[in-house]
């Protein structure tokens, strides 16, 4: 080989490098990234009795800790892991990847079992066992697996302490603290009384109303994925994609001015901000009905009221007339099991979830921005 | 050794179901939380002899804490401790969702739970000021912020416009739902007593006494649940 072909298949490799970082990069924009979670997470779920077969299991733990620790290696995305209070997200992709393997495989097997007429695996339940010296020398023994690990970690890598805080220089990005920033992430396609207030609120209303709604009798005490599909599968979207995905994606892939940036790019403090949004008003009058936007009030309405009327009645139609659809066509059977009253809680608590979804894909294709907006009265969906 | 195991059988009744400890099935994560939870009160009272809730000296006793105390695992195991009970109450509920252990009877302690979840995070949101270093004051501004958008409590937030007696306005940056939180309009000296407060004394209390109820539920309800 002569100096030339080395030096050119170097490069090669290097091109080669870089067309890969290039891909991933945009693989991790902010639609991709969250369509490909939403196709894994369905995939996952589809497939779940072949996806959690140990071997299955074992090929992608390695798979990714290789992608991870070959990730490292760029400069970029390690100065963004290393951060000491990055690291917590991942020991928990790590620790919430076995957690649903471990979940999802006894599911599995349990709906196997149950298919062919075999015992549980937590059957035998009544077999009981002392709690001394049995269950407290297990408890002991996970007790001191933990401490261990916190001294570890603790020895390993020291907390954060940056200069003193100053109000009057703000850090470019300034990010809430790591489990809260799949709720500052909502606020690219929300305002903050919704992505800050109003959704909080629905999830823990929601999480507390959970053993309400919920009346299927069956999957009590045992994994199971057969007999639970929904309730699991809206448990899983917005758990892992809307909590756990968004926090990722807030923490590793939001940069200054709170733009995308990248795995494998630097953080350029000096980027444009991104493009003008519009809202369904402006749509809605000037475009559709070509002309501009209602500046005077119309029969006692005040102006704002009037110009937003077409995003109010959508929205009317979303929370109001669309339960009553869903009821007749996908929701039949779930509707009659439950009730009216408890129906109906269900369906606004699921109407919510996709909301965000549907306005994340809106302002991906059309930059839209809200579907009412009096900001007169701070009052933005 | 009478007096210990009075102790745990406080918590435990005498035997439970085999398949209820199996740790495939409750991952243990419920125990795990309680235990950093101890973690936490245990290095959090100690931290508490070093450090002093005022701007003037809150980032130098931290410093010196970083600086001179030998090892100084202390801040570190709070720290991190803190980040990893957040991880494992998450998988708490995920394990006591995956087995539908929040169906009847275990409802109310399912809510019981949910309660603990905020309060965690709340605990950790509160400590994260206290360093009152650039981390952690811009982290509290932009989570507080958000309650300036509270629905009619907060200045900038929907319809608060409206509420008024007669025509005076009621609701300024001055008296709304972020100044409750930060009793101030911006992240200062009563935000870091506020927090400070929050943060060692009333939330603790009420997750202790949450988790007692949580824990007396376990056992009102028949144990770990298992199929019926
Ligand atoms: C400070 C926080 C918490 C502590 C210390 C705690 C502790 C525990 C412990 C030790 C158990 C025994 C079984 C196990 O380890 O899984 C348990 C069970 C349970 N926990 Fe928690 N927990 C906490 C938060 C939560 C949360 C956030 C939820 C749900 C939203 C929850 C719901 C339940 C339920 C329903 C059970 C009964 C499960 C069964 O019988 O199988 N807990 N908890």
């Amino acid at each position: 080989m002569s100096d030339l072909t080395i030096i050119n298949s170097a490069m090669l490799g290097e091109g080669a490098i870089e067309g890969i970082k290039h891909v991933i990069n945009v693989m991790c924009e902010p639609h991709w990234f969250f369509i490909i979670s939403c196709i894994g997470l369905a995939v996952f779920l589809i497939g779940y009795r072949r996806f959690t077969k140990p071997s299955f299991a074992i090929f992608t733990l390695i798979a990714f800790t290789v992608f991870y620790a070959v990730s490292a290696l760029d400069s970029d995305f390690w100065s963004i892991i290393k951060k000491a209070d990055n690291v917590p997200i991942t020991i928990m992709m790590y620790t919430l990847g076995f957690c649903l393997w471990l979940g999802f495989r006894q599911a599995a097997i349990n709906d196997q079992n149950m298919e062919e007429g075999k015992p549980l695996l937590e059957a035998g339940s009544d077999d009981k066992v002392l709690v001394w010296p049995d269950l407290v020398y297990a408890e002991l023994i996970a007790l001191l697996l933990c401490t261990v690990f916190l001294i570890v970690w603790a020895v390993v890598l020291r907390a954060p302490l940056e200069q003193p805080a100053d109000p009057s220089v703000a850090p470019n990005p300034a990010k809430a603290p790591w489990y809260f920033l799949g709720l500052q992430e909502l606020l690219v396609y929300f305002d903050p009384w919704i992505a800050g207030v109003l959704l909080p609120g629905f999830i823990v209303l929601g999480l507390i109303a959970i053993p309400y709604i919920d009346r299927n009798p069956r999957g009590n005490g045992y994994y199971t994925f057969k007999e639970r599909k929904f309730a699991i599968s809206m448990f899983m979207v917005g758990f892992v994609i809307l909590w756990v995905v968004l926090i990722v994606f807030g923490t590793f892939l939001r940069g200054p001015n709170w733009n995308f940036y990248g795995p494998y790019e630097y953080w350029d403090m000096h980027r444009p901000a991104a493009l003008q949004n519009i809202n369904f008003s402006e749509i809605f009058w000037v475009r559709w009905m070509g002309q501009g936007m209602p500046t005077e009030d119309v029969a006692g309405l005040p102006y704002y009221i009037f110009r937003e009327l077409p995003g109010i009645v959508v929205l009317a139609v979303y929370f109001f007339i669309v339960p009553f659809f869903l009821r007749v066509t996908v929701f039949k059977k779930l509707g009659d099991q439950l009730g009216f009253v408890r129906y109906q809680l269900m369906c606004q608590l699921f109407l919510w979830l996709v909301l965000v979804p549907i306005k994340m894909a809106l302002r991906w294709t059309i930059n839209f921005k809200y579907i009412v907006a009096i900001t007169e009265l701070f009052l933005n969906v | 050794m009478a007096i210990l195991s009075n102790v745990f059988l406080h918590l435990h009744p005498v035997a439970v179901r085999k398949s209820g400890i199996r740790l495939s099935f409750t991952w243990c994560m419920g125990g795990l939380t309680f235990f950093i939870f101890l973690v936490e009160v245990v290095t959090g009272v100690l931290l508490m002899f070093y450090y002093r809730p005022t701007v003037e000296y809150a980032y130098f006793d931290i410093e010196g804490l970083r600086a001179h105390v030998t090892l100084g695992l202390l801040r570190e195991m709070h720290r991190w401790g803190a980040h990893a009970m957040v991880i494992s109450i998450w998988l708490h509920m995920l394990r006591v969702f995956l087995t539908g252990s929040y169906k009847p009877p275990r409802e109310f302690n399912w809510s019981i739970g949910v309660i603990l979840l905020v309060l965690t995070l709340l605990l950790s949101f509160t400590g994260y000021l206290l360093p009152w270093d650039q981390l952690a004051m811009w982290a509290i501004t932009v989570g507080s912020n958000m309650a300036r958008a509270t629905p009619l409590i907060g200045h900038e937030g929907p319809l608060a416009s409206f509420v008024m007696i007669g025509d005076v306005p009621l609701v300024h940056a001055g008296d709304d739902a972020r100044f409750g939180l930060l009793a101030g309009t911006f992240v200062g000296p009563n935000a870091l007593l506020r927090f400070y407060v929050l943060h060692c004394v009333f939330i603790p209390v009420v997750v202790t006494v949450l988790i007692a109820v949580h824990f007396w539920r376990i056992r009102k309800d028949g144990g770990i649940s298992g199929p019926l």
